[in-house]
């Protein structure tokens, strides 16, 4: 695999703007329909990336920096 | 419990009070907190007078206000104040953020030097608030300080106020061209006037003890998530003078305030972050619900709101006190130009227009992490977590940890005293930032400050690199401005104000070039700036950023 994951603050200091609006967006939604929110975002992010290696890749740390149960 | 032992000011019975009719007042200043305070002194150092009345004769019960940001602290050496409260208070620039029981990361708030000011210090309220007293004392003639004298009434009047005050002798009124009204979070003149102060309140409690205590923590903020001593809650640790620590613990939305500021359920809350073996003893604790609230404007008619009175937030972040500041360093030299005629009283709206721009921001940093440390939702939480979860491994998942995001002075760029660039590309401080500090050499060849130069009034920081340079700087000192002048190295002829920017620090900060020339607000603000000089240019930007282009507005 040739990409890297780039884990470096990409946010240009608008982090808690980003933070902020995804938290809104799930205002009003039952556990199911955030669930499927996260599903679709995580889509279209991944797409957006241009670059399925790093989607594989932070897919990868996803997995990994979860609590203990989930960790594969 | 407590060592520190807060002064009584002595109350003396007004005039009015026994009956004569009190002489009418160019300011009045309710409150004598921080803002307050400092408000007298920034007036008199504006050479206005004011009375300033305070329903108690003693400082902030309680260390409440610790921690003072570096634009604060320059804000207080432009007053007067600033080296007793260095002198007294922790200095820290770092805080660290844990989860459970390892450090997440950590984040240096000052990496460069070349300040007089550090990132913070850590000083007690009643510190403050006695310094500041003792600092409105040395203006006998402009400053008179009214203890035990509580505001009970308000009347706008056309061109003023009057107000009603009750006293240990019994009421009195008095009249007053502006009211100032700092009387705090809970503002009587602001229920008085039925003004709304709407906003969001926080369901979560909080518990905030001081301890005293001999303990070898760092002199740094040191803040949890879910820590083994305060399962699944946050805490945050401060120190300050006298081996005093703040802690803050979160309770939960279902804590009984009155059951948890009781000892016998604060001391196992302390014992578990400072060990066993370390003695320690309870100064003060209180336990609090946190609201983010402002009024919508801070002028109505003569009556001005500055301080806790015009805006609260919650206290991650030490937006509050420092913010206050802030609103003063920006109210009182317009005042003082309104009031000494130089200025119409249009100038006033734009403290109004400057600082709800700072209070929004204030506001929604602490609210933003008032809301991270307390998720309201499964799915907020699961966010929340996930972010600490990835924070160890990925630099955008610290970015987005938010323990506090700490005060910082607002941009007021692009309101209306501001003139916009005319040239691009240029580093250093914009229009409506804070001039940045700098280590110059003075013209007796001392080291020095740049921003102790700035301030008080309108300046023209000119860079010049040659006598022909200065002189046409010089010959800009004709309009109502003082001008700084800054060079690289010692100019041959005699050039006796010349700063000399040895370290070539200031000029890489403003992004100077020779010819180069800022104009800066008394408040230390730059209000505009110019690659080379341009005379009308100047003198226009000069009267837009003092109040004194009215026909130019409406002209426009
Ligand atoms: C626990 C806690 C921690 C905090 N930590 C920080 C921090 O670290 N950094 C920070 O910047 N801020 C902090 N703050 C906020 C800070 O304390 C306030 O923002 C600050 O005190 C506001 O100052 P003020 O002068 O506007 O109001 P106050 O300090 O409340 O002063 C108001 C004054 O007005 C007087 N007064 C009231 N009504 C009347 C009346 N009718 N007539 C006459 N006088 C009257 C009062 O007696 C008082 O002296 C904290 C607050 C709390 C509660």
């Amino acid at each position: 695999m040739t990409s890297r994951l780039d884990v470096s603050d990409g946010f240009l200091g608008r982090g808690d703007d980003v933070y902020e609006a995804l938290i809104r967006a799930h205002e009003g939604l039952t556990d199911d329909e955030s669930a499927a929110l996260n599903a679709r975002l995580v889509l279209i992010l991944a797409n957006q990336v241009r670059d399925p290696g790093a989607v594989i890749e932070a897919i990868r740390l996803a997995r990994e920096t979860g609590p203990p149960s989930e960790k594969a | 419990m407590g060592t520190y032992v807060p002064p009584r000011f002595a109350y003396r019975p007004a005039a009015e009070s026994r009956g004569h009719t009190g002489q009418r007042r160019p300011v009045a200043i309710v409150g004598a907190g921080p803002v307050g305070l400092s408000a007298a002194i920034d007036l008199a150092l504006h050479g206005v007078p004011s009375l300033v009345l305070d329903d108690n004769d003693t400082v902030s019960a309680g260390s409440r206000a610790i921690c003072w940001a570096q634009r604060t602290l320059e804000i207080f050496d432009r007053l007067g104040v600033a080296d007793r409260m260095m002198a007294k208070g922790v200095t820290w620039q770092r805080g660290r953020v844990h989860r459970r029981d390892a450090e997440i990361y950590s984040f240096d708030l000052l990496p460069e030097g070349g300040h007089r000011m550090p990132a913070f210090i850590n000083l007690q309220q009643y510190y403050v608030e006695e310094y500041l007293v003792e600092r409105a004392l040395q203006f006998p003639e402009l400053i008179e300080l009214r203890w035990k004298n509580k505001v009970v009434g308000v009347a706008p009047r056309q061109l003023g106020a009057e107000l009603t005050v009750d006293t240990p002798d019994g009421a009195y009124t008095i009249e007053a061209d502006w009211v100032i009204a700092a009387d705090g979070a809970n503002s009587s003149v602001r229920r008085m006037l039925g003004l709304p102060f709407r906003g969001q309140d926080f369901d979560e409690r909080f518990l905030i003890a001081d301890v005293r205590m001999d303990a070898a923590f760092p002199n740094e903020r040191l803040f949890w998530f879910e820590p083994a001593f305060h399962a699944g809650q946050s805490a945050l640790l401060h120190k300050q003078p006298d081996n005093v620590y703040r802690l803050d613990f979160q309770l939960g939305p279902d804590a009984d305030p009155a059951l948890e500021r009781q000892p016998d359920r604060v001391m196992p809350r302390v014992r578990a972050v400072v060990g066993e073996s370390t003695p320690f003893e309870l100064e003060w604790c209180s336990v609090y619900a946190f609201r983010c609230a402002r009024l919508e404007h801070f002028v109505h008619g003569r009556v001005v709101f500055a301080g806790d009175s015009a805006h609260v937030v919650s206290p991650f972040g030490a937006r509050g006190g420092n913010g206050g500041i802030q609103d003063v360093d920006n109210l009182c030299w317009k005042l003082a130009r309104v009031v000494g005629g130089r200025a119409s009283e249009a100038l006033i709206g734009s403290y109004d227009e400057e600082r709800g721009r700072a209070a929004d921001e204030n506001i929604l940093n602490s609210a933003r992490t008032t809301n991270f440390m307390t998720p309201k939702t499964r799915t907020e939480r699961l966010f929340r977590d996930s972010v600490l979860d990835l924070a160890p491994h990925a630099g955008f998942g610290r970015a987005l940890v938010n323990a506090g995001r700490l005060s910082r002075p607002c941009l007021l760029s692009g309101l209306r005293l501001q003139t916009e660039d005319a040239d691009s590309g240029w580093a250093g401080p914009v229009p409506g930032a804070p001039a940045p500090d700098a280590p110059v050499t003075d013209a007796d060849g001392q080291p020095s400050w740049l921003l102790n130069h700035l301030g008080g009034a309108f300046a023209l920081l000119c860079f010049v690199s040659d006598e022909a340079e200065l002189a046409d700087c010089a010959a800009l000192k004709a309009s109502a401005v003082s001008v700084v002048a800054i060079a690289s190295r010692a100019l041959s002829r005699a050039a006796p104000d010349v700063l000399i920017d040895h370290a070539g620090i200031a000029h890489a900060r403003y992004g100077a070039e020779p010819g180069t020339v800022y104009l800066i607000r008394p408040d230390q603000h730059v209000a505009a700036r110019f690659r080379r000089f341009d005379p009308d240019a100047i003198e226009h930007a000069l009267l837009r950023a003092s109040g004194a282009d009215q026909s130019i507005r409406s002209a426009a």
